[in-house]
């Protein structure tokens, strides 16, 4: 199936893997550092209280991850093969809650169905159902997350090879048959990066989970950092959410090696064939409309509610110019520099299997569960020891993103490498092109749409990335997640909220105009 | 390599709006106190002195776990923090201020080594909401709050320092055992729990709880947001912990090479001027600490508000006994 382990991968493609890997590894030397000082490891680790933390955190990723395939997975399909009206704008709404920072995700939830929210003030009832606690924190970061499971299996139908259809259709198998045994094997490892990115996600996330007031393990580390003289505890538990990435990267990879399907036909993708969906319209456009409703209309509505009270009570307004520039500067560095990264990795990973290049990707993935937080302290710790000039700079906070939103950009471009053949490049090596020409000519071009999809997922984390902004960006840095942070932290809702709308308003361009460049590459030469 | 172009021109762009981490000339602040409350007494400081200042924000104990990191490297020349704790836990790296900078505060209000200094003081205490309950039904002790008729009335931030600094408070004052007791007889009443101040303010004016336990100057953001919101503030009896008096605080890090400028911002803080920002300017109403200027009309005086007898210096070495002992009485995982 796959190239031959024989064959040994050139040099400069491993050291810069390497290199990748090892700077991505950063946070956890620092943990190491951190938990090796003190002998209360073990201690901890035998504490009750540890081991109830782990179980609500597991609890709570395994229903995130299954609220955002059961969502994710068929607006993906109906987007993008079906003749469901509207679906490009169907498909940026999709994607736009993942711009929407979790905490202000759960504030909007907590503003509308909460006790005395919105909701119990239209209908006039005060005992609604709470949703605080694990469904407030499931909802609000299925809302936050799902877009990722959406982003990568929509990229993964549109890179679909139609032959394989269409083969299974020439030998008499239905249309339902069809995708059960040919898409959805096809589309496992997509859907199968996406549930991680999720889950990833989940464990990471603090902004949610505090608001809920539902206890995980990121909390009780942000609450451990608060209790100030010993670092060694959060630092235990912050192992304890490696060790869980652990496990979530092992189902990942058993998923992925169940099917591998590769594109047979010629390089220039070919449209896909579109399904009727008869009298399913109804119902197809009632499941958007719900989600699109529940995880976008809701929030942005919540948010201009409270924008138009500040400007009924007359509050000052500042337009957040310069804030919306550094955001959209610093995430656009992010997202380049990191699929630039991902590439030596996934290429190591997928082209030139060998239990290293595997090892190497793997353990990319490591700090990807840990908290912003951490991530940030542990390149203080770094940085200000050992990189002095860089430290707080531009380049340091870039840099703090691809450590932490790496795998998202990883995810993209292999996913999409999962599609290609590796026979394209084998024919290019044959022409005599070296592997370095190949990479740029023939398998860098034929994944594109999977690196725009891993920059995408990657831009538009960074820019609602909240901790590891607020520690290194350089001095007077804003952006409009900490100027949404500066505000809610006053209680400024209603000030809070514009920022809140233009980091939406803002980030969908750049989703349309990702969507707009792939149509013009496959639907332009079909 | 069109990609790395772009981004080439893109970092260039960035790096040209003027944002560069140097170690010398402006003096760098890091202020865990908010932005929206203090960024007027920055400018102020830079008009009267011709020092610039650069300043970076933040969660006050994120940002002293940041300094802990940077070790002797760290940037920063002072820490201004929200809380006693938070400056405790860096004392390693704090240099001693000149007496007569210390003396403009009451020695409650600063460490006993001199190595930090209150810039302004809040209270403790209980903020109810107006359409619940008169005034006098609200309880003048912490300990009343135990009563089974505030059965899910009451509202508690306990992840937040400032809970957590009344509980330290209470250990202080009271001893451990009866605030253990306390602690277990107050979730018999099913307290309600909250990330922070803000929102138990806002719950209480919603009506979602009718009393809760906060620090006195949320009540006046709240009420910058909603004007009309049916609460109001009641300060407890003299003496009981819940009327705790605790104080933002300054202090100039070791590290710094530029400790005249630092110690000169400090001055200013507790200038007549500066302290007087928190009475005419500010939206929150917090205690100027120095002496002879008034708190905002409707406070009571500083002198009359009389928390525990507690010295907040030791504020943040008992800090981690009380994180066991909220985490024991299932406050806390």
């Amino acid at each position: 199936m796959s190239r031959g382990a024989g064959t040994r991968a050139p040099l400069p493609l491993v050291l810069a893997a390497g290199i990748v890997v090892g700077a991505l590894l950063l946070p956890l030397a620092y943990l190491v550092i951190r938990v090796a000082g003190s002998g209360r490891a073990l201690e901890i680790l035998g504490e009750s209280s540890t081991w109830r933390l782990v179980w609500n955190t597991v609890l709570l990723a395994i229903g995130v991850v299954t609220a955002s395939v059961l969502i994710g997975v068929p607006l993906a399909w109906l987007v993008t093969r079906t003749d469901l009206p509207a679906r490009r704008v169907w498909s940026a709404a999709g994607a736009l809650p993942l711009v929407i920072p979790s905490y202000v995700a759960a504030f909007c939830l907590l503003g509308f169905f909460g006790e005395r929210g919105l909701l119990s003030d239209a209908l006039g009832v005060e005992d609604l159902p709470q949703i605080k606690g694990y469904w407030g924190s499931l909802l609000a970061l299925t809302l936050a997350t799902y877009s990722y499971v959406f982003l990568l299996t929509q990229a993964a139908l549109r890179d679909l090879d139609p032959s394989l259809e269409e083969a299974a259709r020439g030998l008499g198998v239905s249309g339902r048959r069809a995708f059960a045994r040919v898409i959805a094997p096809a589309l496992r490892p997509a859907v199968g990066l996406g549930a991680l990115l999720v889950a990833l996600y989940t464990l990471s996330d603090f902004g949610v989970v505090s608001l809920m007031n539902y206890d995980t393990l990121t909390r009780a580390i942000y609450v451990q950092y608060k209790s100030l003289f010993d670092r060694a505890p959060a630092s235990v538990l912050a192992l304890v959410l490696v060790a869980l990435t652990a496990v979530a990267l092992v189902i990942e990879y058993r998923t992925r090696q169940r099917g591998r399907l590769y594109r047979t036909s010629p390089g220039v993708p070919r449209p896909q064939p579109t399904v009727l969906l008869g009298h399913w319209k109804a119902p197809a456009l009632a499941f958007c409309a719900a989600v699109v409703g529940l995880f976008l209309v809701l929030p942005a509505g919540v948010l201009s509610y409270w924008l138009a009270r500040g400007i009924a009570s007359e509050r000052e307004f500042e337009a957040p110019f310069s804030e919306a520039l550094h955001s959209l500067g610093a995430s656009g560095l992010a997202a380049g520099a990191a699929v630039l990264a991902a590439l030596p990795v996934a290429l190591l990973a997928l082209r030139y299997p060998s239990r290293t290049s595997r090892m190497l990707e793997r353990l990319s993935y490591a700090g990807n569960a840990l908290p912003g937080l951490v991530i940030a302290l542990s390149l203080v710790f770094f940085a200000a020891r050992y990189a002095s000039p860089v430290y707080q700079t531009l380049a340091l906070l870039v840099f703090a993103y691809v450590v932490r939103f790496f795998p998202q950009g990883l995810s993209g471009v292999e996913s999409a490498l999962e599609r290609v053949s590796p026979r394209y490049e084998e024919a290019s090596r044959g022409l005599g092109r070296g592997p370095m020409q190949t990479l740029a000519l023939v398998t860098v071009p034929l994944v594109r749409s999977g690196v725009l999809a891993g920059a995408a997922l990657v831009f538009l984390s960074a820019m609602k990335e909240l901790p590891a902004t607020l520690l290194l960006r350089p001095i007077g840095f804003d952006t409009l997640a900490t100027e949404i942070w500066k505000l809610t932290q006053v209680g400024a809702y209603s000030r809070a909220a514009l920022p809140a709308l233009v980091l939406i308003a803002v980030s969908a361009p750049v989703l349309y105009l990702i969507s707009s460049s792939h149509r013009f590459e496959s639907g332009g030469s079909g | 390599m069109k990609l790395i172009g772009a981004l080439a021109v893109l970092a260039a762009a960035l790096a040209a709006t003027g944002c560069g981490g140097g170690s010398d000339g402006p003096l760098t602040i890091y202020s865990g106190r908010e932005e929206e409350l203090v960024a007027p007494l920055f400018e102020m400081f830079t008009e009267e002195t011709g020092i610039e200042v650069e300043v970076r924000y933040g969660d006050s104990a994120e940002l002293a776990a940041t300094i802990a990191e940077e070790g002797g490297n760290s940037p920063a020349d002072l820490f201004w923090a929200q809380d006693p704790g938070s400056l405790g836990s860096v004392e390693s790296q704090l240099v001693e201020l000149p007496e007569e900078i210390l003396d403009r505060v009451d020695t409650r209000f600063r460490d006993t080594e001199g190595r930090w200094v209150g810039t302004s003081g809040r209270s403790r205490v209980i903020v109810y909401n107006t359409d619940a309950l008169s005034e006098d039904e609200v309880p003048d002790s912490v300990f009343d709050l135990t009563d089974p008729k505030w059965k899910g009335r009451i509202g508690i931030a306990p992840t937040n320092a400032s809970f957590q600094a009344f509980v330290t408070a209470m250990r202080l004052a009271e001893g451990d055992e009866k605030t253990r007791q306390w602690l277990l007889d107050l979730k018999k009443n099913d307290p309600k729990e909250y990330e922070k101040n803000t929102p138990i303010v806002e719950a209480a004016a919603a009506g979602e709880i009718d009393v809760g336990l906060v620090n006195h100057y949320y009540l006046y953001l709240v009420k910058e947001e909603q004007p009309d919101a049916p609460i109001a503030n009641h300060f407890l009896a003299p003496g009981d912990p819940g009327a705790l008096v605790s104080v933002a605080g300054a202090a100039v890090l070791a590290s710094s090479d530029q400790e005249d400028d630092a110690e000169r911002f400090v001055e200013f803080l507790l200038s007549d001027e500066a302290q007087r920002f928190y009475v005419d300017e500010a939206e929150e109403a917090e205690y100027p600490l120095v002496e002879g200027i008034e708190p905002k009309e409707g406070l009571p005086p500083l002198e009359e508000l009389e928390g525990p007898d507690v010295d907040l210096t030791s504020f943040g070495a008992e800090h981690e006994a009380t994180i066991e002992l909220l985490r024991e009485t299932g406050y806390l995982t």
